[in-house]
């Protein structure tokens, strides 16, 4: 259910120079599906920052996000024991039980968070599991021993070839024979596009849009589909990759 | 609750906060958060007669204090608002609604508040001659004396329900508009709409909404609205339903003082699903601090 919470911060700390990692207390029971996102009030700003949820139990929230502005540089300067606003339960999430047995899962920059929730509900229905995460540059890289310790095949690029293979995780698709594969994706548009051109499989991508309420009510980050107008915020942010209408 | 009470042209409202056009969809979606019944009343999506997507996106860039939106007058079109979003808005609300019509010529603005006219659950019609977000017609009807009165004669002339007209910021003279639309029949003026603003990417230098220009509204433009409502109520003798960054108890106060019988919220509800709800219940506790008894009784009171 979507409600308003104020909850105290566990643990906020740097994961790259600018990348940051925050743990909410919370009572996550209103999570149903991994790659939902919570909106975030800043005090001082005027509107609330749509995050999507990395990971949770029980108690706890993790999200996982780039400090890109005002907001995101007050946010980072958190700590311990502070007390967040955050509104809940925003968008439809991955709805794995829809994948196919095996999947491949697909990470760039910030979309990567999203993608590890995601692979451990996935490993929990029991699916084949295969991770491709992209980064700009090895300083830029995170959360690669996490998903390792998923027991999950971890494959990693960077455009600048500083770590794992030079290029996009759509080469990598392709050099470990991954194109016949479901595939769900969170990252910039761009690689989104590259992934449904590349694939011959079907996939779930998940995508980004300024936002104004984050629950429906303001039409701010609509976009057209081929079965119609849709709102990132409540019928995303996770499309179906043939329901995309895809520009040039 | 009778101290919140206002009327609107023999429509008596619970409590004069009504969620403006476009920051509240079709009611439905706030249904999740609370009770909508206890609103004064809900004005409803911009609609059009034919369905419309709007613009590109981004369509909303954040203010100091504000936000603006270049969304443009995103519907569904006036018959499916007709038969799929008022029945689902009634499954969760009871009373009759403010409904936003928009158009793009004099025939379209006639054949939606025709349409509008019918439906039991429209309380007001409320014409938009000023979204800023649509070229070719909305605020070009706004801003301009004759075509306001025009559009408000052709609209009064097919409809049984009281007529609003809500007015663009964004003239030299809205007193003009006022007047104009009030001797051609309007039954009341709902101000103001969003101030026409940009933002630029600082990285880019690019601007940030796709369209370039939107609507900026939220807390700071509060003084302007509060000045022309002000300036409106001097020379016009139908009801004014004040918007424009209201986002507390104590800025309806301040807007009924100016003027205004009732009130909207509108960029309040995109930061806090709450927002109205929480300005109902504040309401009570900010008129005692002020010694107001009913709210009826500060109704232009600036002006006395």
């Amino acid at each position: 259910m979507k409600t308003l919470q104020k909850c105290k911060v566990l643990s906020n700390v740097p994961l790259t120079h600018d990348v940051y990692r925050m743990i909410l207390e919370n009572d996550t029971s209103w999570i149903h599906h991994p790659g939902q996102f919570v909106n975030v009030t800043i005090e001082g700003q005027y509107l609330k920052r749509p995050i999507s949820i990395c990971d949770w139990d029980e108690h706890s929230l993790t999200l996982i996000y780039k400090v890109v502005g005002k907001g995101t540089e007050i946010m980072s300067q958190k700590i311990a024991g502070d007390v967040m606003e955050i509104l809940t339960d925003l968008g439809n999430g991955f709805h794995t039980e829809t994948a196919a047995n095996e999947v491949v899962l697909l990470g760039g920059g910030v979309g990567v968070p999203p993608m590890f929730g995601t692979a451990k509900q996935c490993l929990k229905e029991g699916k084949k599991v295969h991770v491709i995460l992209g980064f700009a540059s090895k300083k830029d890289a995170f959360y690669l021993d996490e998903f390792k310790q998923l027991g999950v095949d971890v494959s990693v690029c960077t455009n600048d070839g500083t770590l794992g293979t030079k290029g996009f995780v759509t080469d990598v698709m392709k050099e470990k024979g991954l194109t016949d594969v479901f595939y769900m994706a969170c990252g910039p548009l761009p690689m989104l596009k590259a992934i449904y051109q590349t694939s011959n499989a079907k996939g779930l991508l998940s995508f980004e849009e300024r936002m104004g309420c984050g629950f429906g009510a303001c039409m701010g980050c609509s976009c057209k589909t081929i079965t119609g107008y849709k709102r990132i915020c409540v019928e995303g942010p996770v499309m179906e990759s043939e329901d995309i209408l895809w520009k040039d | 609750m009778e101290r919140l009470s206002v009327e609107l042209c023999g429509w008596k409202l619970d409590n004069p906060v009504i969620p403006a056009s476009g920051t509240f969809g079709f009611g439905y979606e706030f249904a999740q958060f609370y009770d909508i019944n206890r609103l004064g009343s809900i004005a409803t999506k911009g609609t059009t007669r034919e369905s419309r997507y709007g613009n590109p996106t981004p369509r909303i860039a954040e203010c100091d204090r504000g936000m603006i939106n270049a969304v443009g007058l995103q519907n569904p079109g006036i018959d499916k608002v007709i038969s799929e979003e008022f029945p689902k808005l009634k499954e969760v609300y009871h009373k009759k609604v403010v409904a936003n019509v928009s158009g793009f010529s004099v025939e379209e603005y006639v054949e939606c508040a025709m349409k509008m006219d019918k439906e039991d659950i429209v309380g007001i019609i409320e014409i938009n001659i000023s979204c800023p977000n649509v070229s070719h017609g909305g605020m070009s009807f706004g801003t301009d004396p004759q075509a306001a009165a025009e559009v408000t004669r052709a609209v009064k002339a097919v409809t049984t329900k009281p007529v609003f007209i809500k007015l663009t910021p964004n003239v030299t003279d809205i007193v003009a508009i006022a007047k104009a639309v009030e001797e051609a029949g309007a039954d009341g003026i709902s101000m103001i709409n969003t101030l026409l603003g940009a933002r630029f990417d600082l990285k880019t230098g690019k601007p940030i909404i796709a369209n370039i220009m939107g609507g900026f509204s939220g807390p700071a433009i509060k003084p302007v609205a509060l000045r022309m409502v002000y300036q409106v109520y001097k020379a016009v003798s139908i009801p004014i339903i004040g918007i424009g960054g209201i986002a507390t108890a104590e800025d309806v106060i301040e807007m009924m003082s100016a003027g205004a019988t009732a009130i909207q919220v509108g960029a309040e509800n995109c930061r806090n699903p709450y927002a109205c709800m929480q300005i109902i219940e504040d309401l009570p506790k900010v008129m005692d601090r002020y010694g107001i008894k009913t709210l009826k009784e500060i109704i232009g009171r600036a002006h006395r």
